[in-house]
């Protein structure tokens, strides 16, 4: 059972939601992050962060508004 | 739609966005605007704060329709893809002092990162510590946003938050449109320039136009010019850089076809030829807008879509151009101005202020 790493970037201002992204997954080699973002492009720049570092990007729209994106890497 | 969204945020995005940037701006010039300046933001800005009276420096004096369409576009990108949001609470007041500085630091330079990269593509090589500049000073913000700088958070906000600027421009048209003059001797409440920069424009349907559609391409694509260098330093992403090469590409071709390619330091439109001013000037803009988290568009841009703190920057940017020309601080073609350089010392001293000391508040 892996721990999963949460981190809340909603109302924040570019670039601190890819840049709080880079600097948590930046300390892993392995593992879950759990990331709430709450506008569409928050969401497409920590995504294609994500990807591009070799992480599984899974987005959840979220019923109040929002995403959350989960990172997977095995 | 989704199909359409999805392209806008793709790689092609910003590339489409910064080619028609490109395209459009030089022949904004060939229609009337002045030499290299088919689209400023600063500059038009500084235009809109002379039409309002805000400033006595009679040559730039302009509503500029193009500043209207960035709004108004991006709003009406923002309702049809359902990304008008209004949101306010980071920091207002700092990001408004924040406007007033880049535009401070970016008249004394002459131009908005925007123009920084259009008078490069019209051969005006005065541009080249401009934009070293503007690279040094998104350096610094990235010192300290590595830091833990943080505007702290926003919220959501009342429908009332997201429309004001809009509306203000919406408004601001209006008064361009019926060129409001209570004497009938041009004595207020909205300038014109006769003669100079302001006096040279488009028609403002064709302004207006452009502006609307880049207003509505940019706020799909996240179009940024300062994001653009930030995010290859920061975050090895040249996802927005891809749009400003697109942009110079695009604008020195089409300077090439209409003739407007001139290549040199001496007697370029709207510019002057001190190298340390245009690099200092760039360096307080660059930190400002990196502050803010986006260039003078982008903040047009987020404008429309809701963002009321955005708004609060553009704001700081109509008042900071009146402040810059009252105190004597925005440059002419003769060099910078008797208070641009303390001015530029003043500025990144608040700003390095604000760099050093704001940082997130406790979550509730």
């Amino acid at each position: 059972m892996s721990n999963i790493v949460n981190v809340d970037v909603r109302g924040l201002s570019c670039p601190q939601p890819a840049l709080q992204t880079k600097q948590t997954i930046g300390k892993m080699d392995s593992g879950t992050v759990e990331i709430l973002v709450d506008t569409q492009t928050s969401c497409d720049n920590v995504s294609r962060l994500a990807q591009k570092a070799g992480w599984d990007v899974e987005v959840q729209e979220q019923p109040e508004g929002g995403f959350k994106i989960i990172l997977n890497k095995k | 739609m989704s199909s359409i969204a999805r392209f806008f945020t793709s790689r092609w995005g910003p590339i489409i966005t910064g080619a028609m940037v490109g395209i459009l701006a030089p022949i904004l010039v060939k229609l009337g605007n002045p030499g290299n300046m088919g689209i400023c933001v600063v500059c038009f800005n500084r235009d809109i704060a002379g039409a309002l009276g805000l400033h006595r420096a009679g040559v730039v004096q302009y509503i500029r329709p193009e500043i209207i369409g960035f709004v108004v576009g991006s709003l009406v990108a923002a309702l049809i893809f359902r990304e008008f949001k209004p949101r306010t609470g980071s920091a207002p007041v700092v990001r408004f002092f924040l406007g007033v500085f880049s535009v401070i630091g970016a008249l004394v330079f002459l131009g908005c990162p925007w123009r920084a990269y259009l008078r490069l593509s019209g051969g005006d090589w005065n541009a080249i510590p401009g934009i070293l500049g503007l690279l040094a000073g998104i350096g610094l913000g990235i010192v300290f946003l590595k830091m833990g700088f943080s505007l702290s958070r926003n919220r959501t906000a009342p429908k009332a938050v997201g429309w004001a600027l809009p509306i203000f421009m919406v408004i601001l048209f209006l008064l361009l449109v019926f060129r409001v003059d209570f004497s009938g001797n041009s004595t207020g409440p909205i300038f014109f320039s006769k003669s100079g920069p302001g006096s040279m424009h488009a028609h403002l349907l064709i302004s207006l136009c452009v502006g609307l559609f880049i207003g509505f391409l940019a706020q799909r694509s996240r179009f940024c010019t300062v994001g653009a260098v930030r995010d290859v330093i920061l975050l090895r992403d040249a996802h927005l850089l891809n749009g400003v090469i697109a942009l110079i590409i695009a604008a020195v071709a089409t300077n090439l076809v209409l003739g407007q390619f001139k290549a040199g330091f001496q007697n370029q439109p709207v510019a002057h030829t001190n190298f340390v001013w245009n690099f200092m000037g760039m360096v307080l803009a660059g930190l400002a807008f990196t502050l803010a988290g986006g260039c003078p568009g982008r903040q047009l841009f987020l404008s429309g879509e809701g963002d009321g703190d955005a708004a609060v920057f553009v704001l700081g940017m109509i008042v900071g151009a009146g402040f810059s020309h009252n105190f004597n601080a925005a440059s002419s073609p003769n060099g910078p101005a008797a208070f641009g350089p303390i001015m530029v010392i003043v500025g990144l001293a608040i700003c390095i202020i604000i760099g050093l000391t704001m940082r997130e508040t406790a979550k509730k």
